[in-house]
């Protein structure tokens, strides 16, 4: 399956948000995840499932003013 | 002390987290400040990295409130899911609202601010709104459910200080009980003092301390000149005049001649 993640196309095997985080290595513990411009909250990442073409947002805590 | 959204807060100097020389300068230079609140964003994890968690275990030592940003945000969209993100990653309902309107002043879009603010507060949101210093968009802000306004004295790191004060006294004058924080356009200790002497209940802050030459002794200097401000506008100032007027009783002096 080929995703968007963070603007850059990837292939992954996993169909569920919380695995492809594992398969490409996404292993901080503080993420926030939007798929197709909506909010995946971290408690409904393990049973959400991604299509094909999907645009996954990956954030995490940055310096900000 | 600082009343926001019913959360007491004893400094009135917020401070930004960005552009420090390094994490230690920054952890010194929050201390030093004596903040309850530091700014903080949200951006693309890197795969493989742990970026992030460096950075927020060392912002969770510092043992203060979190006030996260939609910093670079465009449009109404950008700016509700960015904070519906950030409340799921720092776990808070406070949100510094951010929607650009201009690239090169970083001037915020009040219109789309006014609507974002409007989304966030239904959502549930406690919106600190990054506004300019418009008085109508301060009643449109306050309509739309926000508790605080955050006006800039100047554009966002120009370290120009209170360019419209006559703005500024009138956003304190028609709103008596909001509490108001200048945000954006602090350079000097002197800025903050003058802002604070108008009876702005707070001053928010990054680049003039994070870009000083020595962040830490710069924080603890905004954290002075903030509390003189704030003094000085409790005992009521004395209004300027156009005339002298000797301090030293005139009754009773010596006639020498």
């Amino acid at each position: 399956m080929r995703l968007i993640i963070n603007g850059e196309p990837r292939e992954v095997t996993a169909q569920g948000l919380g695995e492809v985080l594992a398969e490409l290595e996404f292993t901080g513990d503080w993420l926030a995840t939007a798929v197709n411009s909506q909010l995946v909250p971290a408690a409904e990442r393990a049973g959400f499932v991604l299509s094909d073409g999907d645009r996954v947002e990956i954030l995490t805590p940055k310096q900000g003013g | 002390m600082l009343d926001l959204y019913g959360e007491q807060i004893a400094s009135r100097l917020l401070l930004g987290t960005a552009q420090y020389p390094s994490p230690a300068v920054l952890a010194e230079a929050v201390k030093a400040s004596g903040t309850g609140i530091v700014t903080v964003s949200l951006r693309r994890e890197t795969a493989g990295g742990k970026s992030g968690d460096g950075f927020w275990s060392l912002i969770q030592s510092l043992g203060v409130r979190v006030l996260p940003n939609t910093a670079g945000c465009h449009t109404v969209k950008e700016a509700v899911l960015t904070a519906h993100m950030a409340r799921d990653l720092f776990r808070t309902d406070w949100i510094k609202l951010e929607v650009i309107g201009n690239h090169d002043s970083l001037q915020p879009d009040v219109f789309a601010l006014v609507e974002a603010a409007r989304i966030l507060t239904q959502d549930g949101f406690k919106v600190f709104p990054y506004t300019t210093d418009d008085l109508v968009v301060a009643e449109r802000l306050l309509e739309a459910g926000c508790e605080v306004l955050m006006p800039w004295c100047a554009p966002i790191g120009s370290a120009m200080g209170p360019v419209n004060p006559y703005a500024l006294r009138s956003l304190r004058g028609h709103f008596p009980a909001v509490p108001l924080i200048v945000d954006a356009g602090i350079g000097r200790p002197s800025h903050a003092c003058s802002v604070m002497e108008l009876g702005f209940d707070a001053v928010l802050l990054n680049t003039a301390v994070a870009k000083a030459g020595d962040p830490v002794e710069m924080a603890a200097a905004f954290a002075e000149a903030v509390n003189a401000g704030h003094r000085g506008y409790r005992a009521q100032m004395l209004e300027p005049r156009d005339f002298a007027v000797p301090s030293t009783p005139v009754i009773g002096k010596a006639v020498f001649s």
